[in-house]
């Protein structure tokens, strides 16, 4: 019998047999929306809870993330979550839990925001920037390569050790801003700040970078590189069964490898995006928490990044406008952190209800059915 | 309840009574209008090749699963057996197919799992119900003795132990002999014996004519779902073996039993009768070693052996089997020689060259191919097409795949042959493989592992859960391929498979080569049931 | 700089790290019993969270350290109820379930704590100590070991209850059971969704209260997202431990040491810096880790919904 999750984590669809297209896209389209619309209805029912205004919030957030010049910001954002998408996507195809991202991404923050300053100097702009996204990738990419050494080795937990390097790589990264890359005009622990020129070019009349044309192009050759050569083939089959791919023969601890390596460098190449075309300097403490964030909508895109595109562009109008909301309504940003939290759950629980649907199984989890029928029995069993 | 207060003649009222009982599950129906008596003091066979729906009836009565229609009566009580543990509690016992076993426990905890009522763990009282159980069934059984390192024979015994714990008045053994020696079948006979003695009914379920025949005193065939025919205990005694294999055949497979093969076939396939090699016509064996292992060992996990200093030789147009209690190093062996495990020490030779150092996709390509037991998990991925699957061998090489791009006219036109020369009965090769039948699962295997030029095969339980007209298939392509001057590895828990096919039979023990038997007389089979015993007891097990 | 040999700073340095050990000690015993069973809670961080933002407004508000652990530990079983129902009824994906708890509880903790005393930060006294007689007048140990709250002796107690639970009684044995194979204690009439269910409560209970200890007697105040990974670090210790309470409690002192040691070398001339100290544990959990990256076990069925019938 099928696993509801290694469903939900849709390496392939299920093929329609016998059901319609449209009433397949119908499904479709309710399996991955109703579970935001459920989680921002709850979310209005936790403002109503903790006295706030939900219609004022919620207004905030439409009129900061898309009114008057919020599109931009929201695009601008876009930019570093896509590529963060598709770092996520690169290893939840293989089934390998890549939790250590927020460490790779201020990693690869401070590593360009330390450098590119000092590159500026010495070369000319297109070469600081060619040279500040490669080392910001490599940051990325080299925190993986721990936790995916010790998998690939031993099969150690990767949940664990990438947590754990997560940690420890935050510590890094406020070090560096703390220590060699502080910018030594100022108090406050902070690297030094890029001059506009110096950054990213924008379109004209917009704040919106070239980072959403690189971020674009990388995105689609991953998913081409997944979903159209032999490479994307061997990573399906090694994502469905680490069994059946040492059997047919893939390399499985190079594969680990090169997957993690991958997803790392996507995020690394992410914050480096986000550091030359918009923040121009890292603060210490600070973590943006994109990762956490991305995560529910990967898997709402069925780990496609073409459908998770719109996935990524609605969180970015949630982010850019919630961050906003929260202040005028006198919020803590966090509470972003509890509508990712709700669309998570939301969404396991209606993919649990499409499979058993799917199965033609009773809706009643066996579970649920056994405790409560169990509960009637125990009486005459004692 | 207790069944040692019973009376100790068999009386003709029924303990349990199934009536009208059907199940349904996606697609098949398993039991379709059952009714079935069983009485005290007997041994009630259930035939019925695979996918009859034994399993799904054995666990109706076991209260794993819940009947769609009709009912269970015990002592002419209409009962409801909603879990295990009311099954239990209406004094019906059950040793399953699969060890249910937790290796890393001892055999009293256990034994004492399934104790409700207090809260702490009485050990004493626990050893005081073994000794009990172990009068009553002849044996004796450490109770600290971890379960993982006991012998099937004697797992089985702890596992009956078990199912007797709380005094059950029906002992329900499913497939039981289906991986024992024959040795450990006679023991395990010689308990039945006494338990039906004791007035308590035992329903025994086999797939083998000739157990069915000396075992049982009834026996009822179950043919896709029905109840097809059932003998009672004075029909039986009066009839000749010939006569039952007869009417059983018959009732087992109706018009189908000349699509399976011939006469011959059918009753070696059924276990009407003692397996004999079949490869009669001697191929000329050639003297070059295809495969060779020296000395070769690999790393034991907590749950299953590894092997050690196997050393074994296989020549062009020879079958090896290996025979052996299930979990003893056979996958492990399976997969050294396959690539898929390193070994920690030794060599492994193909055709002559040292491939020890090797990967999987280097060995496919000496000829080397590895047709796995774990069909399912291992063997396909399940959400793929059929036609993908035929070619996971082959991802990213020409003339299927192109500068990394997969070329849909080559992939296809290969698929298709396969499928029409294996007739794999697929809807279309772009179905998801994971909705075929284990059979044509199976088929799907063979046709990829033997086709691009195999030399050598490797076959782990190749006809393991199949129905008999596959098997029979299967067992057909094994035997061509070695006639072909294939070499063939054959690893089975079936003796009468290794019997019928294999040259020579090594037998594994706690991933150790005990033993080897040549097969070239009647005895093969006792000589290797003594090997597997042998082994198991002087390897200082704890009975 | 600072002499750290006098008795009073030995004394401090002792009471740091079993301050700082305790809480992983409750959390990796909540853990411990959900993974028995075969249950993986990657949300034991949302759980500590829990426990320890609702003790404190409880002690807060009331002053009562009792009430204020007791309605942590409750906090801790009301998420665990939801991880039952999610993760064993539903059979859902055990990793992505945890994500959400963890963001959950970290996400409300700190929305509500920043509406309510986000502008007054407020702190709570000492506890009432707990001496032990004799013992404690025994110099720098007495002080520093056996002079301690009420909750660090409950909580000792309840490790030794919970070794007890798990190898001497029926529930223990079935709990075992559950994690090692669902279907065997299945089959042998046991229950496995109500074992596990049981077994994670109580984990929840655990965590909760270690949440509360954190905030009420190690911290003596609440901070958003103040486990700051605590609920992972007793996830590998529980790894580690493979179930055997006297390792949960050794590596839980081992934690509290690499903790307290930073401290000092902070005090004293060495000059390093926070993030250093801050990174300092999950630097040893990395070490322990590669070292023991070999024989780090989970039972069988970790993580895996029961589905009868599955294989």
């Amino acid at each position: 019998m099928s696993n509801p999750m290694s469903d939900a984590t849709g390496m392939i669809p299920l093929p329609s047999d016998g059901q319609s297209k449209l009433s397949k896209a119908m499904e479709t389209l309710i399996r991955t929306i109703l579970p935001v619309v459920l989680a921002l209805l709850t979310s209005v029912v936790v403002l109503i809870v903790i006295g706030k205004d939900p219609w004022f919030f919620y207004g905030e957030v439409f009129r900061y993330g898309v009114m008057g010049n919020g599109w931009q910001q929201t695009i601008r954002l876009m930019a570093p979550l896509l590529l963060y998408a598709a770092g996520l996507i690169v290893v939840f195809r293989g089934k390998l839990w890549n939790l250590g991202y927020d460490a790779q991404y201020l990693l690869g923050s401070v590593v360009v925001a330390g450098f590119s300053p000092m590159l500026i100097e010495v070369m000319p702009l297109w070469a600081a920037f060619t040279v500040s996204l490669i080392l910001g990738t490599a940051a990325g990419a080299a925190w993986t390569l721990l936790p995916a050494a010790l998998k690939a080795r031993y099969g150690t937990n990767e949940i664990i050790t990438t947590l754990m390097m997560s940690f420890i790589g935050i510590g890094i990264s406020n070090m560096l801003v703390r220590g060699p890359f502080q910018n030594p005009d100022i108090h406050v622990p902070q690297t030094r700040v890029l001059p506009i020129a110096d950054m990213f070019p924008q379109i004209p009349g917009t704040r919106i970078h070239i980072g959403i044309f690189i971020s674009i192009i990388v995105v689609l050759i991953i998913h081409l590189l997944l979903t159209r050569t032999s490479f994307g083939l061997r990573l399906d089959v090694f994502g469905s069964s680490p069994k059946t791919a040492l059997h047919v023969g893939i390399n499985s601890p190079q594969m680990i490898i090169v997957l993690f390596i991958l997803s790392g460098a996507l995020i690394g190449l992410a914050a480096s995006v986000d550091m030359l075309g918009y923040q121009g300097n890292l603060r210490a403490n600070i973590n943006p928490g994109y990762g956490a964030a991305v995560l529910p909508f990967v898997f709402l895109g069925r780990l496609n990044i073409l459908t998770t595109i719109p996935f990524v562009a609605f969180y970015c109008i949630l982010d850019t406008g919630g961050r906003l909301a929260s202040l005028d309504s006198g919020l803590d940003t966090h509470f972003l952190m509890i509508v990712i939290a709700l669309i998570l759950v939301f969404m396991s629980v209606i993919e649990y209800f499409g499979v058993k649907k799917d199965l033609g199984q009773s809706y009643l989890p066996p579970g649920l059915r056994r405790a409560v029928t169990g509960l009637f029995e125990k009486g005459d069993r004692a | 309840m207790n069944a040692r207060n019973e009376v100790a003649t068999p009386s003709d009222t029924p303990v349990v009574s199934m009536r009208h009982v059907g199940k349904a599950f996606p697609g098949v129906i398993a039991n379709d209008d059952i009714s079935l008596d069983i009485r005290p003091g007997r041994v009630h066979c259930l035939l019925g090749e695979n996918g009859a729906g034994k399993s799904t009836l054995i666990s109706i009565l076991a209260g794993m699963q819940q009947p769609d229609t009709g009912w269970i009566e015990i002592d002419g009580q209409k009962v409801n057996i909603s879990s295990p543990r009311s099954a239990m509690d209406y004094g019906i016992g059950v040793v399953y197919q699969h060890s249910t076993l937790i290796s890393t426990m001892t055999v009293l905890e256990n034994l004492m799992l399934g104790v409700t009522g207090s809260a702490f763990l009485n050990r004493t009282s626990a050893r005081t119900r073994l000794k009990e159980i172990s009068a009553m069934l002849g044996v004796d059984i450490d109770p600290e003795a971890q379960a993982a390192d006991l012998a099937l024979g004697q797992q089985q015994q702890v596992e009956i132990a078990k199912a007797m714990w709380k005094g059950s008045r029906v002992l329900i053994l499913d497939e039981p002999t289906s991986m024992l020696a024959p040795q450990a079948i006679a023991d395990l006979e010689a308990s039945v014996e006494r338990l039906t003695k004791d007035g308590i009914a035992v329903i025994f379920i086999t797939h083998k004519l000739r157990e069915a025949f000396s075992m049982g005193d009834e026996v009822s065939v179950l043919r896709r779902g029905r109840l097809v025919a059932t003998i009672d205990d004075e029909t039986l005694a009066g009839q000749s073996e010939e006569k039952f294999t007869s009417a059983v055949l018959a009732a087992m497979f109706g018009d189908d039993i000349s699509t399976i093969g011939n006469r011959d076939d059918v009753e070696l396939l059924s276990g009407a009768k003692t397996a004999t090699k079949v490869r009669s016509k001697s191929v000329p064996v050639a003297e070059k070693f295809m495969l060779h292992l020296e000395d070769v060992s690999t790393a034991s996990t907590p749950t299953e052996f590894g092997v050690s200093d196997i050393t074994l030789k296989l020549r062009a147009g020879e079958v090896i089997g290996i025979a052996g209690i299930d979990g003893h190093g056979q996958s492990a062996l399976a997969e050294v020689v396959a690539g898929q495990v390193r070994a920690t020490s030794g060599t492994v030779f193909l055709d002559g060259g040292d491939v020890t150092k090797l990967g999987v996709r280097a060995r496919q390509e000496l000829g080397l191919r590895y047709v796995t037991d774990d069909r399912l998990h291992e063997g396909i991925v399940g959400d793929l097409s059929v036609a993908l699957n035929l070619l996971l061998k082959q991802i990213g090489k020409l003339p299927y795949w192109k500068r990394g791009q997969i070329s849909k006219p080559d992939v296809d036109a290969e698929a298709t042959r396969l499928v029409n020369d294996f007739e794999i009965r697929t809807p279309s090769i772009h179905a998801r493989a994971g909705a075929l039948s284990g059979g044509n699962i199976q088929k799907l295997l063979l046709a990829r592992e033997l086709s691009h030029q195999p030399t050598v095969v490797v076959f782990n339980k190749p006809t393991y859960g199949l129905d008999l007209k596959t098997v029979n298939r299967v067992r057909k392509i094994v035997k061509d391929f070695a006639d072909q001057g294939g070499a063939v590895l054959l690893i089975s828990t079936d003796l009468d498979e290794l019997v019928e096919l294999s040259d020579r039979i090594a037998i594994i023990s706690r991933g150790r080569l005990v033993g080897e038997v040549e097969n070239n007389s009647q005895d093969t089979a006792r000589e290797v049931g003594e090997f597997m015993v042998g082994s198991a007891h002087s390897e200082g097990n704890h009975v | 700089m600072i002499d750290i040999f006098t008795t009073a700073f030995i004394a401090t340095f002792i009471a740091g790290v079993i301050a700082s050990a305790i809480p992983l000690v409750l959390g990796s015993l909540g853990e411990t019993l959900g993974e028995q069973s075969g249950v993986l809670n990657l949300g034991i961080e949302g759980m500590m969270l829990f426990g320890a933002y609702f003790g404190f407004v409880t002690t807060l508000e009331t002053g009562s350290y009792a009430l204020g652990l007791f309605s942590g530990t409750v906090a801790g079983v009301v998420m665990a109820v939801l991880m039952v129902i999610l993760n064993i009824w539903l059979g859902l994906n055990q990793i992505v379930i945890g994500l959400a708890l963890t963001m959950l509880g970290g996400g409300i903790t700190s929305v509500l704590y920043f509406s309510t005393y986000g502008q007054t930060t407020p702190r709570l006294g000492q506890t009432d100590l707990f001496p032990i007689p004799v013992l404690s007048e025994i110099p720098v140990v007495g002080s520093s070991i056996f002079q301690q709250p009420l909750a660090f002796w409950i909580a000792l107690v309840l490790a030794i209850i919970v070794a007890a639970v798990l190898s001497q009684t029926n529930f223990g044995l079935r709990v075992r059971a559950a994690g090692q194979n669902p279907n065997s204690l299945d089959a042998a009439g046991g229950n496995v969704v109500r074992t596990r269910t049981y077994s994670a409560l109580l984990g929840g209970a655990f965590s909760g209260f270690g949440g509360a200890y954190l905030a009420l007697i190690t911290a003596g105040t609440f901070t958003p997202f103040m486990t700051s990974g605590i609920g992972y670090i007793a996830i590998v210790v529980t790894m580690l431990s493979r179930g055997r309470i006297l390792w949960v409690i050794a590596s839980s002192f081992v934690y509290g040491l690499s903790v307290s040691v930073g401290t000092v070398l902070q005090l004293t001339s060495f000059d390093l810096p926070t993030d250093v100290i801050k990174m300092l544990p999950f630097v040893a959990v990395m070490i322990t880790l590669i070292v023991f990256a070999r024989s780090s076990y989970v039972p069988p069925a970790l993580g895996v919904p029961y589905t009868r019938g599955a294989r």
